[in-house]
């Protein structure tokens, strides 16, 4: 009975396994590809110093960064250095990790299309809604 | 509906992965380097994430496993209450890898009963990357580094109430 059920499992993982594959394997070379493309050196010529259009950018930047997240915090950390706003840094800090734009395929595919499109839409607006709630509270703490 | 999301899943898993590997055949065409440089890329992302990988092959065999559709009902489903959203969010904090392989894991346990408003927080938590905090407090300070996380916790409740509005309200389904 106990061995049914493992077989059972067992195989079932290994079928959604096997039907991930091809996304998981897909996305990979799309990600690679876009990294690979996609100079970073653009993102610091852009932003313009005013609250509003720098955290709307940094949440796109962010959006359609497919990346490890340490590179978020490393690009973050550099930018801010170079003088571009906290808006614009944690908007791109957040939606890199919350938004995926190139990930979107593969997660209307799995989870429903409606359900990644307003999902990735929500997290777009809470990425420039926490930047704002940040730097909001940072100054308020002084 | 659900068969359907599956179905869709496998052929077009097939089908994305096929327009993918066309792109890069075009992309070879016109710059034979910058490609070469993706694929490399693409063996050192596929090397990182192999680990994360089967530890998702292993999570899907155990939930099957263990876990059955008045379980995840009961602490993922509709009544599930306050537990439901610490166990999302506190696996979302928790787990690894990249984010669409987690995909698979939710589909399965969306057929099973999970809430679309835990599957928005465990997503939204798992831009608390635990691992990589001490990096965040090296750039940013540990003040902002709290209050982040704090937020981002917040968020990940506040998206998951939307989505669930917006799921009641039948705007989230197809």
């Amino acid at each position: 009975m106990l061995m049914d059920r493992v077989k059972s499992s067992l195989n079932k993982a290994v079928r959604t396994f096997i039907n991930i594959l091809p996304i998981v394997l897909g996305m990979l070379l799309l990600t690679s590809w876009v990294i690979t493309v996609m100079p970073d050196e653009i993102s610091t010529t852009v932003f313009s110093g005013h609250s509003v259009p720098d955290a709307l950018l940094g949440a796109s930047i962010g959006s359609i960064a497919a990346g490890h997240p340490l590179v978020s915090y490393l690009l973050g950390g550099e930018l801010l250095a170079t003088g571009v706003s906290l808006f614009a840094v944690t908007a791109l800090i957040v939606s890199w990790v919350t938004v995926g734009i190139v990930q979107l395929p593969a997660e209307a595919l799995l989870l429903g299309k409606r359900f990644a499109i307003y999902r990735n839409l929500i997290s777009f607006v809470s990425a420039v809604a926490v930047a704002f709630l940040m730097v909001l509270t940072l100054r308020l703490m002084g | 509906m659900k068969k359907v999301h599956k179905n869709a899943a496998g052929k077009g898993g097939w089908l994305f992965f096929a327009v993918v590997v066309l792109m890069y055949g075009i992309s070879a065409v016109i710059d034979l380097d910058l490609t070469r440089q993706a694929l490399d890329s693409f063996i050192q992302m596929a090397d990182k994430i192999a680990p994360a990988l089967v530890l998702v092959f292993v999570l899907i065999f155990i939930t099957d496993l263990f876990l059955n559709p008045k379980r995840i009902e009961k602490y993922l489903g509709k009544q599930s209450g306050l537990k439901g959203w610490l166990i999302a969010i506190g696996a979302g904090i928790l787990s690894t890898g990249p984010i669409y392989a987690w995909y698979a894991l939710l589909a399965d346990l969306k057929q099973q009963g999970m809430r679309s408003a835990l599957m928005v927080a465990f997503l939204y938590s798992r831009a608390v990357k635990l691992p990589l905090l001490p990096l965040m407090i090296h750039y940013f300070g540990m003040g902002y580094t709290l209050l982040l996380c704090l937020y981002l916790i917040g968020f990940a409740i506040v998206n998951g109430i939307i989505m669930q509005r917006l799921e009641d309200k039948g705007a989230v389904s197809g």
